[in-house]
Parts: C-alpha cells; sequence; structure tokens
C-alpha cells in the first residue's frame, strides 16, 4: 500500500490494525469523515460538551461528511493534514460527531462531543470561540445554525452564573408571589434629563417595579448619562416614599470601553439604584465583568439582548437563541429578555417555553426545542423579561404562557395610556394581581382571563380605559422559528 | 389685590402597595382564605407578621407566632390573622407563604391583610 506522508516504518500495521480506511496521517486532503471526526460509535462521555448542528450541506457533500466537517473545523481539523498533528494525543482533542439525523429533505441535525479539555475554565468568550468562531461560514455547508448545547455540570461549576438569581432578587425587593413589572421609557430618544425623570416617576408611582433605559439609551447630546442618572434616581426615590415599595429603573451602563461602563456602574450604585443594565453588543468579555462587579457590589444586572435577532431568528443559519440564553446564565446576568409569545417581537410558544426552561431550571430534558439534558447544579435562575407590544388585555395569556417568575414591561403600554403614564401602570398593575389572585383561587385563566380583567375594570378606571384602547390588538404572524416535527415530514409542532 | 390661594389640606398617607394584591380592593376574609388554602394545597409554610414601621427597606416585621408548618385547614390560619388584628390594631398586617423546596428555600407569597389604623 502506497501510503507517503509522515511516516517511519511500522506505520502501515498501525493504520491496517486500526482499519482507517486511509493512513490518518497522509499528506494530502483526507475526508474529515475518515479522520475521526465522525464516529456513530462514539459515546459522549459525561464531562463531554456537547452541541447539536442544523445543517444545510452543498449538493454532494453526504450528511456524514458535512457533520465531520463541523465537528473538525470547531475543533482540531484544517483542510488538509498536517505534520505537527503528530506532536498531539490529536485523537483527545478532535471533536466527534456521534450521530446524524435527517430532520427534513437536505437538512440534517448532527451531534457532535468536545472533552472538556478543549475549554478555559469559566471563559464564555472562548466557549463561542470555540464552537462558532470557524465553523459557519465553511463553504461545504450551504446553511448552519448551533440548536442547543449541553454544558456538563464539571464545566458549568467553573462560571459565576447570575450575580444574584431570581430568588435574591426577590428577598433584594421584598416582592414575591407576582410577575414583577417594568416598561421602557418611551420615546426611544429624545427626551431630556429631567423630562426622562417625569416619565420614570410617573410610572412607578403609578404602579409598575420598574422602569428602564432602551437599548440605545447611553450617553447621546440629547441626554448625556450623569444628567439622566441623577434626575431619574430623584424619581424612583420619590415613587418609593409615595407607594411605600421599593423601586428601581435600569440604568443602561453600555458604553464605548470598559472604564466607562465601570463609571456608569460605580455612579448608579453610589445613587443607591438597586439595579443596572448593559446592551448584548457589549460583548461576552464585558458581560464576564459586569457580572462580577454586580455580585461584588450588590447590583442587580439586566441584559437587553440587543442584536440577537440578526443571528437567531432564521431557522437554517446562526445561533437559536436558547444557546445565547444558556451561555448568557453561565456569565452571567440577572435580567434577560426571553420573549412574551404575544407581542409584536418573534417568538414560537413552544420555542419560548424552552427559552424560560434555559433560564429557570435547576435542571431540564429534552422538549420545547431543547435537545439535551441540562443540569445547571444549584446555580440559580436568570428572571427572564417579556418585553414588546404587549398590553394589560393580555394579562392572563402572559401569566398563562409565561407564569411568575418574569418581568413584564409595557412600554407603549404603559405610557400610551389615554389617560396618562400612571394611568397606564396603574391599569397594568391592577390586571396582573387580579390574575394572580384569580390564578391562585384556581380560576382557569385562559378561559376566563377576559372575565377576570373586565371584574378587575369595574373597580378601576384606569384598566377600563386600558381594555377599551387596545383590547383588540394582536400581532399575529407565522413564526419564522417553530421547533422541528417529531417526524419529519409532518406539521411542525405547535 | 387678588387673595392667596389657601394652603392645600395636607396630603393623606399614601396607602401602602407592598404584596401582591395591594391594587385590588382590600381583600375580604372569604378571599383571604381562598389565597390561604391555596398556600396549603402547596404544601407551604403560612405565617403572619405586622409592624408599626412599614417602610420599604423594612424587611423584618415582628412575627405573629410561630410559622404554621403542615398547615392542613386554612381556616386555622385566618384565625391567627383575625387575632393579630385584634391584638395589633393600628399595625400593617400581613401573610407570608414559605417554600421550603430545594430550588426556591424562600417566600412564595405575600400580601397585606390589614392598614393600620382602618
Amino acid at each position: 500500500m502506497v501510503l507517503g506522508g509522515f511516516s517511519i516504518d511500522g506505520f502501515t500495521e498501525r493504520a491496517d490494525r486500526e482499519g482507517m480506511a486511509h493512513n490518518r496521517l497522509s499528506t494530502g486532503v483526507v475526508p474529515y469523515a475518515e479522520l475521526g471526526y465522525y464516529d456513530p460509535d462514539y459515546v459522549p462521555k459525561d464531562t463531554d460538551v456537547l452541541a447539536a448542528f442544523r445543517i444545510t450541506p452543498q449538493p454532494g457533500v453526504t450528511p456524514e461528511e458535512a457533520a465531520a466537517a463541523v465537528a473538525g473545523e470547531s475543533s482540531t481539523a484544517t483542510w488538509t493534514v498536517v505534520w505537527t498533528d503528530r506532536l498531539t494525543d490529536y485523537r483527545h482533542y478532535q471533536a466527534k460527531a456521534y450521530r446524524v439525523d435527517r430532520v427534513r429533505d437536505d437538512e440534517y441535525v448532527a451531534y457532535v462531543a468536545y472533552d472538556i479539555d478543549l475549554f478555559e475554565e469559566g471563559s464564555i468568550p472562548n466557549l463561542t470561540s470555540s464552537i462558532i468562531g470557524n465553523v459557519f461560514g465553511f463553504k461545504a455547508v450551504r446553511a448552519l445554525r448551533l440548536e442547543d448545547m449541553r454544558i456538563p455540570l464539571a464545566y458549568v461549576k467553573t462560571f459565576q452564573g447570575p450575580p444574584h438569581g431570581i430568588v435574591m432578587e426577590r428577598e433584594l425587593l421584598g416582592k414575591y408571589g407576582r410577575p414583577l413589572l417594568g416598561a421602557t421609557v418611551k420615546p426611544k430618544l429624545g427626551l431630556s434629563a429631567r423630562n426622562y425623570g417625569r416619565v420614570v416617576y410617573e410610572a412607578l408611582r403609578g404602579g409598575l417595579d420598574f422602569t428602564k433605559d432602551d437599548e440605545n439609551i447611553n450617553s447621546q447630546p440629547f441626554m448625556r448619562w450623569r444628567d439622566r442618572f441623577l434626575f431619574v434616581s430623584e424619581a424612583v426615590r420619590k415613587a418609593e416614599e409615595r407607594t411605600g415599595e421599593i423601586k428601581g429603573h435600569y440604568l443602561n451602563c453600555t458604553a464605548a470601553t470598559m472604564e466607562q461602563m465601570y463609571e456608569r456602574a460605580e455612579t448608579a450604585r453610589e445613587l443607591g439604584s438597586p439595579i443596572i443594565m448593559i446592551d448584548l453588543t457589549v460583548g461576552f468579555t464585558a458581560m464576564g465583568s459586569m457580572a462580577k462587579w454586580a455580585r461584588d457590589n450588590g447590583v442587580l444586572l439586566h441584559l437587553h439582548r440587543a442584536g440577537h435577532s440578526t443571528y437567531t431568528r432564521q431557522k437554517n443559519h446562526g445561533v437559536s437563541f436558547r444557546v445565547v440564553a444558556k451561555w448568557c446564565r453561565l456569565l452571567g446576568v440577572d435580567h434577560i429578555h426571553a420573549g412574551t409569545v404575544v407581542g409584536k417581537l418573534e417568538g414560537d410558544v413552544s420555542a419560548t417555553r424552552g427559552y424560560y426552561t434555559t433560564c429557570r431550571a435547576a435542571a431540564h430534558g429534552i422538549g420545547d426545542g431543547l435537545l439535551f439534558d441540562q443540569d445547571y447544579g444549584s446555580m440559580p435562575g436568570v428572571m427572564p423579561v417579556a418585553s414588546g407590544g404587549i398590553h394589560a388585555g393580555q394579562m392572563h395569556m402572559l401569566v398563562h404562557h409565561l407564569g411568575e417568575d418574569v418581568v413584564l414591561q409595557f412600554g407603549g403600554g404603559t405610557i400610551g395610556h389615554p389617560m396618562g403614564v400612571a394611568a397606564g401602570a396603574t391599569g397594568n398593575r391592577v390586571a396582573l394581581e387580579a390574575v394572580v389572585k384569580a390564578r391562585n383561587e384556581g380560576r382557569d385563566l385562559a378561559a376566563e382571563g377576559p372575565d377576570i380583567l373586565r371584574s378587575a375594570a369595574k373597580h378601576s378606571p384606569e384598566l377600563a380605559a386600558a381594555l377599551d384602547t387596545w383590547g383588540a390588538v394582536e400581532f399575529d404572524y407565522a413564526s419564522t422559528d417553530v421547533p422541528d416535527p417529531a417526524t419529519p415530514g409532518e406539521e411542525p409542532v405547535r | 389685590m387678588t387673595s392667596p390661594t389657601p394652603p392645600s389640606p395636607a396630603a393623606p398617607p399614601p396607602r401602602i402597595t407592598q404584596g401582591a394584591f395591594s391594587y385590588l380592593p382590600d381583600l375580604t376574609d372569604d378571599e383571604i382564605t381562598a389565597q390561604l388554602a391555596c398556600a396549603t394545597d402547596r404544601g407551604y409554610a403560612v405565617a403572619v407578621e405586622h409592624t408599626d414601621d412599614p417602610r420599604p427597606r423594612n424587611t423584618f416585621w415582628e412575627m405573629y407566632g410561630m410559622p404554621m408548618f403542615d398547615l392542613d385547614d386554612p381556616a386555622h390560619a385566618l384565625r391567627k390573622v383575625l387575632a393579630c388584628r385584634a391584638d395589633h390594631p393600628a399595625d400593617h398586617i400581613r401573610v407570608t407563604a414559605y417554600d421550603s423546596r430545594l430550588g426556591r428555600q424562600s417566600t412564595a407569597l405575600s400580601f397585606i391583610v390589614h392598614r393600620g389604623g382602618s
């Protein structure tokens, strides 16, 4: 057998003994599937990191070769054999595609295992660079999506996790037994500091728990950050005096450099704010630094997932939001926007349920788009945030779908109320409390929700006006991303 | 010369809106019992607490007796609420339900059942 390549006497026998069709160490280009990157007999270890990729191969590329190429290019491979492979125990470091399922014509889900040794402890930048840093532009696949990941408990334990988590957040706020309420200050841009503070005061005194900077409110010429922070703090303090409740505003500390982010966060803490926010666009390293700061300083950390839908939304290419949510929980954050089901932004019911499970569960199995068992150990949950085009008339469906450990945010649904911002806040709070009370009494929210709200509106002109104004508004479009059917070719699960 | 505007009357003390149901009309005793029944169904321990200082950051109200673990009958918890109202009519009183299961081990529900002086 002619071999060529980087071997000395004795290698041929070894190749024969190990049953390799090609010499693993021949020079030239060898199919990935024959270099060990596709191994259907491989049994994943409990300590392996696992990934599920949705692959659309180029015509002429078999699914096994495409899966092996993804495994290779997200671990040790390059496009041609290199002699320096012989300097390593390459079989330990190479990822293995161990299962490939067909989901529809030309689309497959491949399961890939990575040894835990490939990754730096406690580093989301390293995990993401490793898994998605290289392979997505690969020409041999027409489209590629990271659907889900399993993080072994051994690796979970190297991450800080949420600075506080759901239970600690409630203890800090003294609020139990109901969802929290928030609103983003609107209009998105242009308000000056004092007038911005006015919106905050009205919304909080009217009954919301939180108000929020929008993702693009950082420090612009129309309102610099320190001016906003000062007026907002005054508004929060006054609303606390008027209601006797702890209130907060997510002060956005997103900035161009870490130094500026720290400066803004420190000021927020000195002003007594219980919470700050950052945008996903600051990147995983900045998020990691702020996560550590938030725990060290006792301040809640809200994450706005700004920009995620550029790559999470299309079913065939990108990264599923459930994976982004998992990374953010590990990093971690105390709040993450995770979808509303019934609002203006993308989110199928089953997929959204999967996102909420990722945020909140101590452990979970397969279902709702989640493809792996996952154990988080004792890592606390992230409070999911439902925000985007929701209003008081949907309160029963929001609690029905999303449960109790969630922040429900109504920006337009508070500030657009015909009787004013405080009335909008009151209408939302009355609706929420009425729905929670009725649920505890054993009533069926999906079936009786509208009656529950109408009864509550009899005691609340604010809620009555909200139902009159928005009662009929729905956002009914087909979702761009629904979980796969159980059997290929069937209708998707809804 | 116009006469000066008379000073407005002092604003009434604000209604403390802590707890899960403060934006609804005050719960009747039947409605309180229904919430207690939900707590007992779920195996939560029910406690009654009161305070003369309902500031937002006053975390620790006075305990009115011990928390009631292994509660079967919500009426028993309601009797404790009524007794606390009788003993501390000027205080704010709240009911808390506690979930001791792994994953929470904290308060599951809290709501005001008496507003001092009323």
